[in-house]
């Protein structure tokens, strides 16, 4: 699979770490002279350390990526989400830290979701593989998560109908089943996976999730090559924390995806890890695949970069800078598996510049061995 | 390189790390600096030579990267209309620069005004641009101390031109005997993807007005086409003030108060015309740099694109453009360090004024002025 792209997998199983092909073509927007203009949302917490981070590495290994940084964040008034929408509407991508939810205040939408449904970006991808030196409970995981993002639970309409009684009401069409079960076939198509699950809760909510499970049922009739099976979701989580390795692709409604994909997170070794894709037609947004803002961890030093740095890899996939994307990917596995350069979250004592120093060192190594032409 | 940086970062950072936490708020901190951009590989880019002066003024950028140790090597391809016989193939062009980064730093090609094949109307400049789909061209114009100018004032703006439709079409025939049409085309795609990059050029550098140049008074279709679509893009863009001018004003205003400019968009036509006259506004064609930017190449080139033909082989051409264009083209493979002492060494060999190519009323010689920019050369 990886054949055709400029570096063979040959190093190890350092290609498991590798963004997988992403499907669909898109045209990008702002691609000029060879360079892609892309936008930097720092958020929240570790965010604007870690966006430092990767243009770091982005400058010293000639990746052909521009930023323009526009700074959300939960303080800031409504106008400059504004701007950072039209940031991302222009350029078409954009790399972002999170931003922090005020819990308590009704009044105060989650910018992410906002985000997430103007913009259109329908599925969250991520995927969770186990990097074998991280301590985990399981060994040999490799589940790529496939979550509708703009529907159901998320629709953002719940209301007091008397005192003490509320409705939040979940919402399902088939339009937007149809294309996430679609990318879900097509991602499991491109990258010779074998399976698709279907996560779903079909026995209590006959008529919601009974739609999503017969959709996505048939369209697996169009593709015979890969396995369908469909999974309670209470039975999903028992069975993801007890038999990781059965799921390979798992496609899921909104909220069912957010709780299935942090626990696959957890299993193959917390936040810091695991880079999450959002993907629509027109426009793609990466972050980490948990979005926690890490706030507690801010300015020390201390958090992993991993995900961030994956997040920045899946980025440069999906640009078509596929020399870079492996290069940078390699390098982060080999100062995380080879050199063992791990930070306090995955039980090691190395700091954040650490794992960033290894990396770039690691970067030159590889470039040296595997020069672009 | 590397191992100096490297070291040097991990004794930044612990330091770095009790300064934050001593300041107990959520302020973050780029632990890790920013190191050097390049690495021990050197980039490859392509050069085209081209006519007239075009070979010296490119030995010059190569005598200069030579000297200095700036990390970028060349590769030639040679083409020309006038020497036909020993031009390469564009095909050949198109390779090589995708192969080096997909950049190019190119001389001035003369357009040879007999036709060498019957019925092909497009010049050999034409097709590389097609070829490479180089849909913008970009002039940066910007006084420099030490050139004297007739209006005395300090001027920095950007002009953005499509330079693939429009009265370039090459599309002109003779309808019957002394009556010739030549279509000037129009779309919409191409109007959106110019008027997009003008704004996103203007975001990128930091600038905040663009200026679309038309003459949609009448040519109501083809230009008004132009202006709406440069008023439909301008709408995404908040931060950045739109406003149109009518091209014969803008001549005027560009001669009389030119000042006022920050960034200007263009037709194909109106744009050659505005580089020129805008060039002749900071001291000629010798010192203003220009590039041509496609969605994935981009060639550097003085921005006002003659070969000065009857100056070839006597050193006297002023290789300032061209030094510039190379210095532009560091930035954009993200040599900026290199990109910048470059810029500033040409800025200090020209304030001080003495040494002077003929266009600027001196008496030294191409090769003097790339000697005194080494000189100047610092990182």
């Amino acid at each position: 699979m990886f054949s055709k792209l400029p570096i063979q997998a040959v190093r190890g199983a350092a290609s498991a770490i590798r963004t997988h092909q992403i499907p669909g073509h898109r045209l990008p927007l702002a691609k000029y002279g060879g360079r892609h203009t892309v936008c930097a949302l720092p958020g929240d917490g570790i965010g604007p350390e870690m966006i430092a981070h990767i243009r770091n590495i982005f400058s010293f290994c000639h990746a052909p990526v521009n930023f323009e940084e526009v700074q959300v964040s939960s303080s800031l008034l409504d106008g400059d989400m504004d701007a950072a929408m039209l940031a991302i509407e222009r350029n078409g991508v954009a790399i972002k830290g999170n931003i922090e939810t005020k819990h308590d205040d009704p009044q105060f939408n989650s910018r992410n979701v906002e985000l997430r449904t103007k913009l259109d970006l329908y599925a969250n991808i991520l995927h969770c593989v186990t990097i074998p030196t991280v301590p985990t409970r399981h060994s040999g995981i490799d589940i790529v998560l496939i979550r509708e993002n703009t529907e159901g639970e998320y629709s953002g309409l719940e209301h007091e109908a008397v005192p003490g009684i509320v409705e939040s009401i979940k919402i399902v069409t088939r339009e937007k089943i149809e294309r996430i079960s679609r990318m879900a076939f097509e991602y499991a198509k491109a990258n010779g996976r074998k399976k698709v699950t279907a996560v779903h809760k079909a026995n209590i909510q006959k008529l919601g999730d009974g739609l999503f499970l017969k959709v996505v049922r048939d369209m697996s009739e169009d593709y015979k090559d890969i396995k369908f099976e469909a999974m309670i979701v209470d039975n999903a989580s028992m069975q993801l924390v007890s038999k990781p390795q059965q799921f390979d692709v798992m496609v899921m409604p909104n909220l069912y995806g957010n709780i299935i994909s942090n626990i696959a997170c957890g299993l193959v070794g917390g936040p810091g890890l695991v880079s999450g894709m959002n993907l629509g037609d027109k426009y793609a947004v990466f972050e980490t695949g948990t979005r926690n803002t890490g706030t507690s961890l801010a300015g020390k030093d201390i958090a992993n970069p991993t995900a961030f740095i994956r997040a920045s890899v899946d980025m440069l996939r999906y640009l078509g800078c596929h020399y870079h994307a492996n290069i940078i990917s390699d390098a982060l596995w080999k100062a995380l598996v080879e050199q063992r350069i791990h930070t306090a979250d995955i039980g090691g004592n190395n700091s954040a510049s650490d794992v960033i120093n290894a990396t770039l060192q690691n970067i030159k190594v590889l470039m040296d061995e595997n020069p672009k032409h | 390189m590397l191992s100096r940086t490297v070291s040097s970062l991990s004794r930044v950072a612990p330091q770095t790390l009790g300064a934050v936490n001593a300041a107990s708020s959520r302020q973050y901190s780029i632990t890790a600096p920013r190191p050097p951009t390049e690495l021990n590989q050197k980039l490859k880019v392509t050069i085209i030579p081209g006519d007239g002066v075009g070979p010296e003024l490119i030995y010059t950028v190569q005598d200069i990267v030579k000297q200095t140790g700036i990390p970028i090597e060349f590769e030639e391809i040679f083409l020309s209309e006038v020497h036909y016989t020993r031009s390469s193939s564009i095909e050949n062009a198109v390779e090589s620069i995708g192969r080096n980064n997909n950049v190019a730093l190119k001389g001035a090609i003369e357009e040879s005004a007999v036709l060498h094949t019957e019925g092909e109307l497009q010049g050999l400049n034409m097709r590389l641009r097609r070829s490479l789909d180089l849909f913008a061209n970009v002039v940066h114009i910007k006084t420099l101390d030490g050139i004297k100018t007739r209006h005395g004032k300090q001027l920095d703006f950007v002009i953005v031109r499509e330079q693939t439709e429009g009265e370039y079409s090459s599309l002109e025939h003779e309808l019957v005997p002394g009556v010739i049409e030549c279509l000037k085309i129009s779309t919409r795609t191409k109007a959106e993807r110019i008027a997009k990059f003008a704004f996103d050029y203007a975001t990128k550098t930091g600038r905040k007005k663009v200026t679309a140049v038309h003459k949609a008074n009448i040519m109501k279709l083809g230009d008004g086409l132009f202006l709406r679509t440069c008023e439909g893009v301008a709408k995404q863009y908040p931060k950045i003030q739109f406003e149109s001018m009518i091209i014969d004003n803008t001549c005027m205003q560009l001669v009389s108060k030119p000042e006022q400019f920050d960034v200007m968009v263009m037709p194909n036509l109106y744009g050659n015309i505005i580089d020129n006259l805008a060039a002749g506004l900071v001291g000629g064609a010798g010192v203003v740099p220009g590039q041509s930017v496609g969605r994935d190449f981009v060639i550097f080139e003085p921005g006002s694109r003659h070969s000065f033909q009857e100056a070839m082989g006597r050193s006297i051409a002023n290789p300032t453009a061209m030094i510039l264009c190379a210095a532009n083209m560091l930035n954009h493979l993200h040599l900026d360090a290199w990109g910048n002492s470059l810029r500033q060494a040409v800025a200090d060999v020209v304030k001080e004024g003495k040494v002077r190519t003929r266009d600027l009323g001196g008496y030294a010689t191409t090769v003097d002025f790339a000697d005194a920019v080494i000189d100047k050369f610092r990182i």
